[in-house]
């Protein structure tokens, strides 16, 4: 770990131009879409009309013999030779490609058909005929608790759409209530919606029939760490699937692990023996991805002394994880992490109830769940005030940890590595000039005008630990504990780096974070640097973004290369110099000797002789200057046998506060941004303008979920907004005109050069922070938001049953 | 299916192909002229991914059938600048941090191209209409505001392009954290 004061550094923490940017302007990003391959042909899938129904027949003979078909695979044709796909529940559920007798949902894969183009491909889609004997449809989660018989998606997990029940308790719930002075509760809902990035997934297979071996390109993310699962789905040795990444433009999580798709086009590339590419289409990305967000309902409390003091908190929450559970129940393991916020409350119990239903399953989007528990905490918090008549400001203040408590156990077990969030919160009152807004509000009230102030103090947990998928489990299939990430870096004979990460490009800023961070390292300056990836079959261990994990788990992995290469550098230039390695340091790409910089070697002198000129070397080091390094995550224990603590396993903890200023209209219900202020504090920053571009792209995205964003199913289980004309995601008229972002800065102990991660907290902050402005505003009405999203008609609707009572 | 031959010019080069009438715009550019910087995220006109301007006026690719345009001229974002000479407006978005994962940006500069052809000088609320029908998912737009005015600025002289020959990575301006 670097204990260089910030001021030291010559390349972290500056606002580097992106390194990625000049091929991405000028049309040269090379997408998934982009690539081609000889001879290629093109797939599109039939999907399912029916959201619970079993399929009687299909017949795919007309789709045959059109002409430019190459070949149509059902689910049973499909399943012949490729598997189920991964699945980290358990008991798994059973997911195929192309859907097995039964479809789940609406637009569940049928059919697959290849052809010479996909113009053709789809011709062929509307010549088959398939027989459905529609189930009953289950879409209210609530009533899906009670499902039995043909309403129950998978028999073979019982008789019951309850895919997972259990309760944790931390410290003394019960004696903790019983204390209280009141108990604040609000049933709250958050809405289904999903990272919905501007480009589909998608992967181009090919299948070498002589190697007997696939190579697949493919824009998920995950391909380092668990692509060999698609390899087992395909029923070849991991050694036989390379999975070579291409750049993805955006995931938001929903990006993750796209095996369904890398599996699929693999399946078709050997049913069809030529190369295939299988892109989404919006419908195809929006109805069966497998990336819908969390779609909870909650009955929650919160224990509160009359003083403000919050004992305890406990919920039980519905998730409605649609027809299938590849992830289990991870989210909920992540909301663990920081169930408590930034307070020092002292129990909890989650009782979590996850379900099946007829829709879209559940993935990754930006917070994996803990999104989620910020909102439910935040709000109880505000009801809290409320109820006491506290200012809302000062009960957070009342209950954070202080900053000489860290680290710092939460109930759940898990540690906070550090923080300070009065100033986080002082920082962000005094942009927002918190007091002139209060005396705006006032004065605007009195010309009947609805202005609202919301404030929300809440944690960004970074650096996820495997152990949040598994420990909701009584059982666990697989209870991995390893989530590394590697990097390799190589030096040229002429003196520059060849850095290559072990995971893709999912819209982040891996290249430039990279280069910022080994030229700090190496003294090289950044244009000597290139960042590229590796396929599967070349990568080390690498676990990916995600969990807001990147930027630290590749600074740790730079560093240990870094450090090797340091060592080596300096002995060789120690021989040749005839200086002990203690007297010498790396300056300004150059080896000097302390107190003597005039005697030096140049890293480029000193890569050609390590390249080039073995018996200059000293004898016991080897030729070339090269060095790849395994990073693990820096502080995982494991959860004790039976849940009462389950482990440290996301200790780096970034805090934020988010204040947006709005007004309401309350003939129309349409909320207006006067103002939004965001402070985040994600320890040492590496590059303050691209985690501000975190911070407001993710605000955006939060923006869309509080007020805009559904995937809203009708009772027949049909995706009522699947098309991007539904579906509403926020254009430049919806956001703020100027989200105003600061930083604070609380350095992690516990990683290189203090960085915590950034890539999720705007989105993990906006809603509570949305709806406690809107809240703020109608407080004469005495209007309540408790379930997202607050969509203009929804709201307008509250209004004039608020006015009417 | 019966095949039309068309003429279209991109980007000042004139091709003469043979398509199915559905061919569209969008496939055509892609794939059978291989200028995929124009990209498609939804193909129901929404996303705003795949303008280009045909004839000076931007349009949805995936929205139009190549045929439609026999005889005409369209630019797309190879029209553009190249990594080592780029246009202002994509120096004003490299510049600005006007990007993150780079899907929507083609799309973006190109209906600030038209916007900037009729409008040297937009105020930010002409820029923020102009660029009111693309979809962006990762920016929350800000900073592609702040990007196409910098790219007004450059073009206009007031600051020089950075040197073609010098790659480096340089600092960007402090962003205005607290304006």
């Amino acid at each position: 770990m670097s204990s260089k004061a910030k001021n030291e550094y010559r390349w972290i923490g500056k606002n580097m131009k992106r390194v990625e940017d000049p091929r991405l302007l000028t049309g040269r990003g090379k997408y998934i879409d982009d690539v081609h391959l000889p001879n290629m042909a093109e797939a599109a899938v039939l999907r399912s009309p029916y959201a619970h129904a079993k399929i009687i027949s299909i017949d795919t003979s007309a789709a045959e013999q059109l002409p430019g078909v190459i070949c149509v695979l059902t689910g049973k044709q499909a399943a012949e030779q490729t598997g189920p796909t991964a699945c980290f529940a358990n008991p798994p559920v059973t997911q195929y490609v192309i859907a097995v007798d039964r479809v789940r949902h609406v637009g569940e894969a049928v059919v697959a058909v290849v052809a010479e183009d996909r113009y053709i491909a789809e011709d062929a889609i509307d010549l088959i005929e398939v027989e459905y004997e529609p189930l009953p449809v289950v879409v209210d989660a609530l009533e899906a608790i009670n499902s039995t018989g043909d309403a129950v998606l998978h028999p073979e997990r019982g008789d019951t759409n309850v895919a997972h029940e259990r309760i944790l308790d931390f410290g003394p719930v019960d004696e903790d209530f019983a204390n209280a002075d009141i108990i604040v509760q609000r049933n709250l809902y958050w809405p289904r919606s999903g990272g919905q990035p501007m480009e589909t997934c998608g992967a181009v297979a090919e299948f070498d029939e002589g190697m007997g071996k696939f190579t697949v390109y493919s824009n998920g993310s995950m391909y380092n760490y668990v692509g060999w699962l698609c390899a087992m789905s395909l029923g070849v040795a991991a050694t036989q699937l390379n999975i070579i990444p291409t750049i993805a433009g955006g995931s938001f999580g929903s990006k993750l692990f796209t095996h369904k798709v890398v599996t699929l086009t693999c399946t078709l590339a050997r049913a069809a023996g030529c190369p295939v590419k299988y892109i989404e289409d919006r419908l195809d990305n929006t109805m069966s991805c497998d990336n819908h967000g969390s779609d909870r309902t909650y009955d929650a409390e919160l224990a509160v002394m009359n003083d403000g003091t919050v004992k305890s908190i406990r919920y039980r929450c519905v998730d409605d994880y649609g027809a299938f559970l590849q992830f289990g129940v991870g989210h909920h393991g992540n909301a663990a992490a920081q169930v408590t916020g930034p307070y020092t409350i002292n129990s909890v119990r989650m009782h979590l109830i996850a379900v099946f239903t007829n829709k879209g399953q559940q993935g990754a989007y930006r917070g994996f769940g803990s999104e989620v528990t910020n909102f439910v905490i935040e709000r109880l918090m505000d009801a809290a005030a409320d109820e006491l008549g506290m200012d809302p400001l000062e009960i957070r203040r009342k209950n954070f940890i202080q900053p000489e408590q860290f680290p710092y156990k939460i109930p759940t077990g898990n540690v906070y590595d550090s923080g300070n969030y009065n100033a986080v919160l002082d920082e962000a009152l005094s942009m927002i000039d918190y007091k002139g807004w209060r005396e705006k509000q006032a004065a605007a009230r009195k010309e009947g005008r609805y202005i609202g102030i919301g404030t929300i103090t809440a944690q960004e947990r970074s650096v996820f630990s495997s152990t949040e998928f598994w420990f909701w489990n009584h059982e666990p299939g697989f209870a991995l504990t390893s989530s590394p990430e590697s990097i390799g870096i190589k030096i040229d004979p002429t003196g520059k780096a060849f850095v290559t990460l072990h995971a893709p490009f999912w819209g982040n800023s891996p290249e430039t974070m990279a280069t910022q961070i080994v030229a700090e390292q190496l003294t090289i300056d950044p244009s000597d640097i290139i960042i590229n990836y590796t396929d599967t079959d070349h990568g080390l261990n690498g676990t990916g973004p995600g969990g807001s994990r990147f930027t630290v788990m590749v600074a740790g992995a730079i560093g240990g290369a870094t450090k090797e290469l340091r060592i080596k550098m300096l002995r060789i230039a120690g021989h040749l110099l005839e200086v002990d390695v203690e007297d010498l340091e790396l300056v300004d790409s150059k080896v000097q000797v302390k107190g003597a910089p005039e005697k030096s070697m140049s890293i480029a002198d000193i890569a050609m002789q390590a390249h080039f000129f073995k018996l200059s070397l000293p004898d016991d080091v080897k030729s070339g200057l090269d060095a790849t390094y395994v990073y693990d995550h820096p502080y995982t224990t494991m959860p004790n046998e039976d849940r009462t603590d389950l482990g440290v396993f996301y200790p780096i903890m970034g805090h934020m506060c988010h204040i947006p200023v709005v007004e309401v209209n309350i003939e129309t219900g349409q909320i207006e941004f006067l103002d939004y202020v965001a402070v985040h504090d994600c320890g040492t920053m590496v590059n303050p303008m691209t985690l501000a571009g975190h911070v407001r792209g993710g605000t955006a995205q939060g923006i869309g979920t509080a007020m805009y964003e559904e995937f809203a199913y009708d009772e027949n289980g049909q995706l009522m907004t699947a098309s991007y004309a539904d579906y509403l995601i926020p254009t430049v008229h919806e956001v703020p005109p100027n989200v105003r972002v600061g930083h604070v800065e609380t350095p992690s102990p516990f990683t290189e050069f203090g960085i915590k991660g950034g890539g999720e907290g705007g989105r993990m902050g906006a809603p509570p922070a949305i709806a406690a402005a809107v809240e703020d505003a109608l407080r004469p009405l005495g209007i309540k938001v408790d379930a997202l999203p607050i969509t203009a008609n929804k709201l307008r609707k509250m209004i004039r049953e608020a006015q009417a009572a | 299916m019966q095949k039309e031959t068309i003429t279209i010019t991109v980007n000042g080069k004139q091709y003469e192909r043979t398509v199915t009438p559905r061919r569209l715009l969008s496939d055509f550019l892609r794939h059978d002229l291989n200028l995929t910087g124009t990209h498609v995220g939804c193909e129901h006109g929404v996303c705003g991914m795949c303008t280009v301007l045909i004839d000076g006026q931007s349009a949805r690719s995936c929205l139009n059938f190549a045929v439609m345009h026999d005889g005409a001229s369209i630019e797309t974002v190879e029209s553009l600048g190249t990594p080592t000479n780029m246009h202002p407006l994509q120096e004003g978005f490299w510049s600005k941090h006007g990007l993150q994962c780079g899907f929507c940006t083609p799309a973006m500069l190109m209906v600030s191209k038209e916007l900037t052809d009729s409008n040297p000088n937009p105020t930010r609320a002409e820029i923020k209409e102009a660029i009111s029908a693309n979809l962006c998912r990762c920016t929350g737009y800000q900073t592609i505001l702040d990007s196409i005015e910098e790219g007004v600025r450059l073009a206009n002289g007031e600051d020089a392009a950075i040197p073609a020959a010098d790659r480096s990575p340089e600092l960007a301006e402090q962003p205005e954290a607290t304006t």
